[in-house]
């Protein structure tokens, strides 16, 4: 056998030959399956003479829906009805995330906290919550709104203007004034301004070195700015506080049962796991970096916002985000209790129509956008944040 | 200074009192600075505010035998209803006279799950019990052969049924889920798309999406005549969901894998199959124990949502007993004790998977 001239290697032993095979082989095997499944639900479909397609979304739904955030009736479209069913689901999601990334940092900083009790109690509460089944959290809490709180007439007053009862949480709102228009106008200012000043102190430090404290300023407006406008308008106090008419309460802002048990579920849970995420992303920041931030002289505000925040923040993000989005996926078993979100909305329309392939693609689609999208803003903030190594 | 060094050894001056002991644990621990104070003070009343009624509420005030009517009149917790329907709650609508074999089937899960909790133990031989005892535990609970009564599997419910779905499930997912990693890293790109889509496709949508397509979409894809049952149908959509997020594990223990070791594989003569087989993947496997445990606590939690298709789980008996009027309005000790269930499971699980991360750190 000569060196220059190797043997032919037989085909089923040349990787890229075989490579090609493999692939060939794959397509023509998922083919094979999707055209079988297909052809069997394009039969079944016409056996059970079911339509195909959206046509569906014209008709009139003819179910009610419990609570909804714009206008809704019986009379409207299953595709209004759908519209409704997926803004409770945005809403939910968006209350429940900004509720649980508080709760969430409260608790993995409290279980790092030096005070023995604090760290042990987050640390039960962390094991226990995670250990057992959301779907069983939000079945105790909702059991809880209907069976433990008292009817209307007896209900909970924790403090004034609040009351807790088996219709649900019930609590005093500002009245509508003129005022509180300019007063938005003045928050969205302040925040504009507080933008602004943050560039510009950017640059600033970056040219001269000077630190200009762009958190309190910016506090100062976003609040402050409100404020005067409030004071200047002649400070409306006046409430809208609910009270008692016959068996249930009449003026104030409600919350349902169903949206207080699934908020107060989610939030529960999914706090616990955030805690953890905390709890590792502040753990992974060694501590010589907080003794050479002091050292070299920097404030601890300092310290915390220029050391071991950025540097915490990059381990946090990722898993942080990823429980985010497990909120979301979770709050589809508000079907279970009863709250009318996106899943409750299309299983109804399932039932109804009969039109299971488009109902489920449907919901597949909705939550595949709401991942989809999500993880693409992270992919984009976490190369921003990204460390640049030489 | 001068009067510190003139000091003779014996008099060294001990520490204070208050800075040992109870007492300097204490303070060490509770007391040191203002914040941690007032934390303390307050955590304390918060404690002493909820600790006692729920004691009182718990234990003092409670009644553990007794019948619902007994439960009515009095305020504490109603623990009788755990007695009373116990058999229910855990076993179903399985038959009454032969619910020791689901028992027998999870007291033989128990052991092997035991068995295995020991590393030692960790060789081939391990499979072949794993694979008698999921083949005895399925002859169990199914029967009809060797004199079993057979027990149809519309009947199965309660614990046996959400362990059945978790264990199979896990067993079934994680070949499969080692496959989609493997296929993702794959240097093919039609592969590596199909994987790349089924995983993101999966994860990206909630498990009761991809139930409610078993329960409605599954029977339109059969052809006609053909039904799965309805158990089968969602442990199919669970593995599918199941997978996808090992297979996402996986991946992370095939990044974790040195160039060199494919290099050194490649320079043996090995094949992609072999180099896989034999170097590649027993070591990111065992990377990849620890979170392939908390994969195994998830997807023992998420068979609760079974409920939602009427899957008569753990979960689902315990709301079947709280419907009937005699036993109304106890869902909080009704649900305590199912918690109790699930969490003592994760708990130990859990536990395990930490001391496993420890074993298992070589630190490299």
């Amino acid at each position: 056998m000569e060196a220059n001239s190797p043997e032919k290697i037989p085909f089923f032993r040349d990787p890229e030959k075989l490579s090609i095979l493999y692939q060939f082989l794959s397509i023509v095997a998922v083919g094979l399956v999707s055209y079988y499944l297909v052809s069997n639900t394009l039969a079944n479909l016409e056996r059970q003479s079911i339509s195909t397609g959206f046509g569906f979304f014209e008709r009139e739904a003819s179910f009610e829906i419990g609570e909804s955030l714009i206008k809704y009736s019986a009379a409207d479209s299953y595709g209004r009805a759908l519209a409704v069913g997926f803004l409770n689901t945005l809403i939910v999601s968006f209350i429940g995330i900004i509720l649980t990334v508080i709760l969430g940092t409260i608790l993995g900083i409290a279980r790092l906290s030096s005070n023995w009790l604090v760290s042990r109690l987050s640390a039960i509460y962390i094991e226990v919550f995670q250990d057992i089944p959301i779907l069983l959290q939000l079945f105790f809490w909702y059991a809880f709104f209907y069976e433990m709180l008292p009817s209307p007439r007896q209900a909970l007053n924790p403090f004034s203007g609040l009351f807790l009862c088996n219709r649900g949480l019930v609590f005093g709102i500002p009245e509508w004034h003129p005022a509180f228009k300019f007063m938005a106008a003045a928050l969205v200012l302040g925040i504009v301004i507080a933008l602004v000043l943050k560039r510009w102190a950017k640059a600033r430090q970056e040219r001269t070195g000077q630190i200009f404290p762009i958190l309190k300023v910016s506090a100062l407006l976003i609040i402050g700015l409100p404020l005067v406008v409030w004071l200047m308008t002649g400070m409306p106090t006046r409430m809208n506080v609910p009270t008692l008419q016959g068996f249930n309460f009449k003026g104030g802002l409600s919350i349902s049962p169903e949206f207080t048990a699934l908020l107060l579920g989610l939030v529960l849970y999914t706090a616990a796991f955030v805690a953890e995420v905390v709890r590792a992303g502040i753990q992974s920041v060694s501590k010589g970096q907080t003794e050479a931030a002091l050292s070299i002289g920097l404030k601890p505000t300092h310290v915390l916002n220029l050391v071991i925040l950025p540097q915490a923040l990059r381990v946090i993000i990722p898993p942080l985000t990823s429980q985010l989005l497990n909120l979301t996926k979770n709050s589809s078993l508000a079907v279970a209790i009863g709250y009318p979100d996106f899943v409750s909305v299309a299983g109804t329309t399932i039932n109804q129509t009969g039109q299971a392939i488009e109902g489920v693609a449907m919901i597949m689609i909705v939550y595949l956008v709401f991942s989809l999208s999500t993880s693409a803003f992270m992919n984009w903030y976490n190369k921003r944040i990204a460390l640049v190594e030489r | 200074m001068n009067e510190i060094n003139t000091k003779s050894p014996a008099s060294t001056v001990k520490p204070p009192i208050t800075n040992i002991g109870v007492i300097g644990w204490v303070r060490a621990n509770l007391f040191n600075g203002v914040l941690n104070s007032i934390l303390t003070l307050v955590v304390l009343a918060l404690l002493w505010l909820t600790v006692p009624p729920f004691i009182k509420w718990a234990f003092i005030d409670s009644l553990w035998t007794s019948t619902g009517a007994e439960c009515q009149a009095i305020d504490g917790a109603c623990w009788s209803i755990i007695p009373a329907n116990l058999r229910f709650i855990i076993f179903g609508f399985y038959p009454h006279d032969l619910q020791w074999r689901p028992l027998a089937a999870m007291v033989l899960l128990v052991a092997l799950l035991f068995y295995s909790q020991d590393r030692q133990h960790w060789k081939k031989h391990l499979i072949y019990a794993w694979a008698i005892g999921l083949f005895t535990m399925g002859l169990l609970l199914k029967g009809g052969i060797l004199g079993f009564e057979s027990v149809e599997s519309n009947k199965w419910g309660g614990l046996p049924l959400t362990l059945l779905l978790s264990v199979f499930g896990l067993t079934a997912a994680y070949p499969f889920g080692v496959f989609l990693a493997l296929g993702r890293q794959s240097r093919m790109p039609v592969i590596k798309a199909f994987s790349v889509v089924y995983i993101e496709l999966i994860r990206g949508v909630p498990l009761i999406s991809l139930l409610f397509m078993s329960s409605v979409v599954f029977p339109l894809l059969l052809p006609e005549g053909v039904t799965l049952n309805k158990i089968l149908r969602a442990q199919v959509a669970i593995i599918m969901f199941t997978a996808a997020y090992i297979a996402e594990v996986v991946r992370g223990g095939l990044q974790g894998m040195n160039r060199g070791q494919y290099e050194a594989a490649e320079s043996l003569g090995l094949n992609y199959f072999q180099t896989m087989r034999l170097i590649i993947l027993p070591q990111a496997l065992k990377i990849v124990i620890p979170p392939s445990v908390s994969i195994l606590i998830s997807a023992f939690k998420d068979t609760s949502l079974v409920v939602i298709i009427a899957l008569y789980d753990l979960l689902k008996t315990t709301q079947t007993t709280l419907s009937h009027p005699q036993w109304m309005g106890f869902s909080a000790e009704a649900y305590i004790f199912v918690a109790l269930i699930y969490f003592v499971c994760c708990f130990f699980m859990s536990n395990y998977s930490r001391r496993l991360e420890r074993e298992l750190d070589t630190g490299l």
